[in-house]
């Protein structure tokens, strides 16, 4: 096979089996700062125990993490020299300052929050928490900061086909990296949120009624609740700003083949590159043009304007799909939840049921946003800097299709082992409920296996 | 040689590079070790082992990432040419270093009845990443050789810089553990030295007779005499360090961390010697650290940055260190 397509599959499975932990504890490392910060206030040890149970799994998210990031750090030499050859004075610096500033952070005091509890002051643990939790944030900035640049680039000149440097502001703060990173952080937010109010939902089912469940579970529902309209609008925002820079991009992800006013919103469709047409299409008549330009007859790009240079229509079409269609029925959810929580002090059987696979809804919304917006960079893998065919290596396609099917087993093989333990900890929780030993007390790091355990 | 900014940076993030792959090799070489002396511990023993090195690991493990971080964004074209010639063994490492790091927490989260599949798990992660390792600087001694004798070579390296890294693991466990378990790691330590001196032997004398150009550096005088104290000074600790091991625990526990800060050393003074084998050249006999250097721009806006926040990445290293330092009992931790 083609190692071109096969080093992309490859850069694909990995990053986005990479993407799914640190898009839980960038999110999760503020969340247990939440929890720490009540506890620390009200002194009210419910608070603590769901401290406990979440930063567990902060813990096994950050190991994935970790491994599955040292992976993409070889990734790029070993699969795509071309990368760093022509954009390595911009990539390297990026790289480099979230290694410095943010790996290392995040390592070293991630050993103190999760074992030094009972070797610390209360107040250097709880240092320890910020620490963690912002570091991981200052990550992301970085990481998304060479992906949009990525996206649209800024600040740079080409000197004997080498891309250099000239204003390190611009460069840092491309023209999609603001919205890129907001809307990467709330997805994050999202995502950790509906995954405890989905664990939290299982407890529930399982008759627990412990006060750190409910702790938990009126965290989950109430951050989902408000950030998920937040995210709506920050996405829109995301989307208009596309438009300006990728505007082929918008054009894929609408499937709208010939440019000009009164372009329906597409709703369902199977587009057919080869014909340049949607089959079984349903629209909504001049859709498109509303949300784009805000007026009927705005004119919406269509992909007749870049022949050979946009990307592929079907994934990115589906993917942004996939995307919008979680988002809303995130917001339905977590709104339904909140009001039950609000006012009657209780969840329905049937709306906990649905809230449990909701716990994972977070991940699928970031991964098919990731796709849409990847993908949607196609035939570039810099935006009119670099394409994706002239960075890969040399490599033969044999050698990539085998580790490629070796990863994936073994991404698999973590995966569900990954469930299972989370399931398994929301269960003995719920067994647990309020009795379980107060860490505070219970003589035991968290590496260890405790008594029962 | 002019001493500017296009000629200094190039050597610096050498230098810079260089001591965060000798720091990675001395901190993760004893998570590693740990990890494969495992097949050889009680299962009680294995909680010990792991509460050694738990609060550690990861930090530990970061010092790989800015490595080959610091080759990525500073040997952009040296990056490339390595790690796509070694193209297997970087993904078998890889796999090693996922399950070694994911096993560490699955071990301790799973059901009590499948603990004993992640710990063997853990096992042959760090056997599999220290394999590949050493692997790798076999076959980059041989510049690169890909072909039988190249193989062979990086196998039998393979097999010595795993034992090394048992060293370093035995002497960790001997610095953080008592009893009868600490008493085990220096019978663990003195039979991991005879190979690690194998092994350091090996690399040794092939590093220059696989190259004239290495060959000439070394055996020229007055050089020779120069560096002389390398192999002479390595070849005394590692005969003092196993006579040490007849005399070890002593009374008090003192000198408990003797046996690693010993091993730290030969690991620098073999890493001395490869360094000076190697300079100027990043990819043995092809390309030099300037040639494959990005653009001076570039790399000083990265050098900025490492100047003010190295120093705090190693102090608060330590700290952490301190905040974890003496023994790591069974399953109290205080």
């Amino acid at each position: 096979m083609d190692p071109l397509i096969l080093s992309r599959m490859q850069f694909g499975a990995n990053i986005s089996f990479h993407i799914l932990f640190p898009t839980i504890t960038i999110a999760l490392g503020w969340v247990l700062l939440f929890f720490k910060l009540r506890y620390n206030a009200t002194g009210d040890s419910a608070w603590m125990r769901a401290y406990f149970t979440w930063v567990k799994v902060f813990a096994l998210s950050f190991a994935m993490g970790v491994v599955t990031g040292v992976t993409m750090s070889f990734q790029f030499g070993t699969n795509w020299p071309g990368y760093m050859q022509k954009v390595g004075n911009i990539a390297g610096p990026l790289l480099a300052y979230e290694i410095l500033t943010a790996f290392f952070l995040e390592a070293a005091f991630l050993g103190i929050m999760l074992f030094g509890f009972r070797r610390v002051s209360n107040r250097i643990h709880t240092l320890a928490t910020v620490l963690v939790a912002g570091g991981t944030t200052v990550s992301a900035f970085w990481i998304i900061a060479l992906n949009s640049w990525m996206q649209t680039p800024a600040g740079f000149e080409m000197r004997d086909g080498v891309a250099h440097a000239v204003d390190w502001w611009a460069i840092v703060f491309n023209p999609s990296m603001p919205y890129r990173l907001v809307h990467m952080l709330l997805a994050s937010g999202l995502t950790v949120s509906f995954l405890i109010a989905g664990l939290s939902a299982l407890r529930y089912l399982k008759g627990d009624r412990s006060e750190s469940m409910w702790k938990a579970l009126r965290t989950g529902v109430f951050t989902a609740a408000i950030l998920i309209p937040i995210q709506i609008f920050a996405g829109d925002q995301h989307g208009l700003n596309t438009l300006e820079h990728q505007p082929q991009k918008i054009a894929a992800m609408e499937a709208n083949w010939n440019t000009g006013p009164n372009v329906p919103l597409v709703l369902f469709a199977l587009p057919d590159e080869a014909a340049k047409e949607n089959r079984f299409e349903i629209a909504i008549p001049d859709g498109a043009s509303l949300v784009l330009r805000h007026s009927t007859d705005g004119v919406v790009p269509g992909l007749n304007d870049y022949a050979g240079n946009h990307p592929p229509v079907f994934p990115v079409f589906w993917g942004f799909r996939i995307m919008v269609g979680t988002g809303l029925l995130m917001l339905a959810v977590s709104w339904s939840a909140a009001f039950f929580l609000k006012r009657r002090h209780r969840l329905p059987t049937p709306l906990a049921l649905l809230m449990v696979p909701m716990a994972l809804s977070g991940w699928l919304a970031t991964l098919a946003g990731w796709y849409t917006t990847e993908i949607g960079r196609q035939p570039w893998l810099v935006t009119g800097v670099l394409k994706t065919a002239d960075a890969v290596g040399p490599v033969a396609g044999s050698h990539v299709a085998l580790t490629l099917a070796i990863y994936l087993i073994l991404y698999a093989f973590l995966l569900i082992a990954y469930l299972g333990v989370l399931v398994h900890l929301a269960l003995k929780a719920a067994k647990d409920g309020d009795s379980s030993p107060l860490p505070g007390v219970m003589n035991a790091a968290l590496s260890q296996p405790a008594a029962g355990e | 040689m002019t001493y500017d900014w296009p000629t200094l940076l190039p050597l610096i993030f050498a230098g810079l590079m260089g001591l965060a792959i000798l720091i990675y090799v001395i901190l993760d070489g004893f998570d590693l070790g740990i990890g494969i002396l495992f097949a050889a511990a009680q299962d009680a023993e294995q909680d010990t082992m792991i509460a050694a090195i738990g609060p550690f690991w990861d930090a530990n493990e970061t010092w790989l990432v800015l490595a080959v971080g610091l080759l990525l964004v500073a040997f952009p074209l040296a990056h490339g040419v390595i790690l796509t010639a070694l193209y297997i063994p970087v993904f078998v490492l890889l796999v090693g270093l996922i399950l070694r790091g994911v096993a560490f927490d699955f071990r301790a989260k799973v059901p009590t009845e499948r603990k004993h599949r992640w710990n063997r798990i853990f096992f042959l992660g760090s056997l599999i990443a220290s394999l590949a390792q050493g692997y790798m600087l076999g076959v980059y001694v041989l510049g690169l050789d890909v072909g039988f004798g190249g193989m062979a070579f990086g196998a039998l390296v393979a097999l010595c810089l795993a034992a090394a890294y048992a060293a370093m693991g035995a002497a960790w466990v001997i610095y953080k553990t008592e009893g009868d378990l600490q008493k085990k790691a220096v019978r663990w330590l003195r039979t991991a030295l005879v190979l690690t001196a194998l092994g350091m032997a090996a690399v040794s004398l092939a590093t220059p007779f696989a190259s004239p150009r290495i060959f000439d550096k070394w055996f020229v005088w007055p050089s020779m005499l120069y560096l002389s104290p390398l192999p002479i000074l390595s070849a005394l600790l590692f005969l003092w360090l196993w006579r040490q091991t007849f005399h070890l625990p002593k009374a008090d526990d003192r000198h408990s961390l003797t046996p690693f800060l010993t091993l730290a050393a030969i690991f620098a003074l073999g890493f001395a010697g490869l360094a000076w084998s190697f300079y100027p050249f990043v990819v043995p006999d092809k390309l030099t650290i300037w040639q494959a250097a990005s653009a001076p721009e570039s790399l000083a806006v990265i050098l900025a940055g490492t100047v003010v926040v190295l120093p705090v990445i190693i102090f608060y290293s330590f700290y952490a260190y301190r905040v974890f330092g003496g023994k790591a009992t069974d399953l109290t931790y205080d």
